[in-house]
């Protein structure tokens, strides 16, 4: 028990040297546009782009009405785009913060919060583009946009887990961010992205659906943005999710928090 | 009460080539039975630092010495916190600060102003705090205009002065260094020897880790002598350089 409530005061310590997150996470932004006259923008600009693009090619394939697919691809591209940089760079934040790591005792969970950060800052950058979307379409907001806070909190209770077991085990294992990649093509398609789920026959939809967590917690943010209430089974799973991850993180990165410097 | 206390701890580096850290080499070993991990797992292990067992307390200034190679960087780790004893235990009592290395998190495009938040954040310095010493960093490291413009575009001296100025503006407890820090010219030099020494006396514990016998002798009042991860010799500063250095 005595190194669960050491993994605790890691991760409460983590939380008390937020400013220096934020200090991180900011300069990690500026470092990739340094020089750029649009900076982050020219994420936005070309997602923006394939947004549009997407939208033109898949509605007339699927046959949608333009008001109601585009809002819903923009919301969960930008959405998907936000869950799989965090899955990915979760892989590698410890590694390329060895420099940090080997030589000052920072709460390692400071680096795995330095990276949701800063994909969050760059989710803001795109998240531009859905209220544009919705103001060319005639599209507005209705009162259930509230439920975002929630959802998106959700989000990244869950991904602040996720992201640190990636984080140690792809310190140890070094091809396992390859397998993370391919695992998320695949679920990019598994996944109602570019395809709405009501396009599914009614059965393999409902195999396809509820049995992917991604889609839960996609569905938790960007079903109140387009103006409707998350479903029970949207929170239920997202909830447990957040809970089972948790405790099994807590116990994983306590069992090898202290061997991780030497693994790097 | 800032105290350090070792007991029989050790340190052993895991070293893996390709093959010990991939999944694949792994999964193989589970399902042939593990025999294939005589020559496949390519695991050896390197011991950096053997049983050693000491104590500092409040007072006492420490002078690491030994060959290179003799775990003198490894022990100021384990010391600093960063890496935990893989046997024994360590109990380090007291905020610990570490000028291994006062340029790590110093990033060439941001501007000087810049480099003085992230370099404080990392040394545990809330943004306040940081703002308060501001001027006073700026000041001491005698950028002028220069603070507004990016690191890229400084001399390596300039470079160096401001790493210091901002290393050296935390008070630890415990302080930990690797050789002592001089830079600049002959100006600048005597500033940061007295920014140094008022950093060293207001510490409660100094470990630093060198090769000159003046600096050992001038400043500590204990000494270890380290070989191969041992301890060779605990004691007073003048017996341990006198038994080391010789003469």
């Amino acid at each position: 028990m005595q190194f669960s409530t050491g993994t605790l005061t890691d991760i409460a310590s983590a939380f008390k040297r937020i400013s220096l997150v934020g200090a991180l996470g900011w300069q990690d932004v500026r470092q990739r546009y340094r020089r750029s006259a649009l900076g982050p923008f020219w994420l936005t600009i070309s997602m923006g782009i394939m947004i549009g693009t997407i939208g033109l090619v898949f509605g007339k394939l699927f046959n949608s009405p333009m008001v109601e697919f585009l809002p819903f691809l923009a919301a969960g591209i930008i959405l998907w785009t936000f869950i799989s940089s965090v899955v990915t760079e979760g892989c590698s934040e410890f590694v390329s913060a060895q420099g940090i790591i080997k030589q000052l005792p920072i709460p390692l969970f400071v680096h795995t919060l330095r990276m949701i950060w800063r994909n969050c800052i760059i989710l803001f950058h795109n998240i531009i583009i859905f209220p544009v979307v919705l103001l060319v379409l005639g599209g507005s907001f209705n009162a259930n946009v509230i439920f975002v806070v929630p959802g998106f909190l959700l989000l990244l209770v869950n991904l602040a887990w996720l992201g640190l077991m990636l984080g140690v085990v792809c310190a140890r294992y070094r091809d396992l961010p390859q397998i993370v990649s391919s695992a998320l093509q695949v679920l990019f398609y598994l996944t109602p992205i570019i395809w709405m789920p009501k396009l599914l026959p009614e059965r393999a939809g409902s195999f396809i659906l509820d049995f992917n967590p991604v889609f839960h917690l996609i569905e938790v943010v960007r079903s109140p943005l387009l103006g409707q209430v998350p479903s029970f089974d949207n929170w239920l799973v997202s909830t447990f999710l957040a809970v089972s991850g948790w405790v099994v993180a807590i116990f994983f990165y306590g069992r090898y928090r202290k061997r991780l410097p030497y693994w790097l | 009460m800032t105290v350090i206390d070792f007991k029989n701890a050790s340190v052993d580096f895991p070293i893996y080539n390709a093959g010990g850290r991939s999944l694949k080499k792994r999964l193989m070993q589970v399902a042939t039975g593990g025999q294939i991990s005589a020559d496949g797992q390519g695991r050896v292990i390197v011991r950096a630092l053997e049983d050693l067992s000491f104590e500092f307390s409040e007072g006492e200034c420490v002078g690491l010495v030994g060959h290179n190679g003799a775990g003198k960087s490894t022990l100021l780790r384990v010391l600093s916190g960063v890496y935990s004893p893989t046997e024994g235990e360590v109990s380090i009592r007291g905020a610990v600060g570490s000028l291994i290395d006062i340029s790590l998190g110093i990033d060439q495009e941001a501007t000087g102003r810049e480099n003085i938040y992230i370099r404080g954040a990392l040394l545990g310095l809330s943004r306040r705090k940081i703002d308060a010493a501001l001027d006073n960093i700026i000041d001491f490291a005698e950028l002028g205009d220069f603070i507004d413009m990016p690191v890229r575009t400084y001399s390596s001296g300039m470079h160096l002065r401001l790493a210091f100025s901002v290393s050296t503006i935390v008070r630890p407890d415990i302080l930990i260094m690797d050789e002592w820090l001089s830079v600049g010219d002959e100006g600048f030099k005597q500033k940061a020897e007295s920014r140094m020494s008022e950093l060293v006396s207001s510490s409660k514990i100094v470990v630093i880790a060198s090769h000159s016998k003046d600096l050992i002798l001038n400043m500590c009042n204990r000494a270890i002598w380290l070989e191969h991860g041992r301890i060779r010799m605990d004691g007073s500063a003048s017996d341990v350089c006198s038994a080391y250095f010789g003469g």
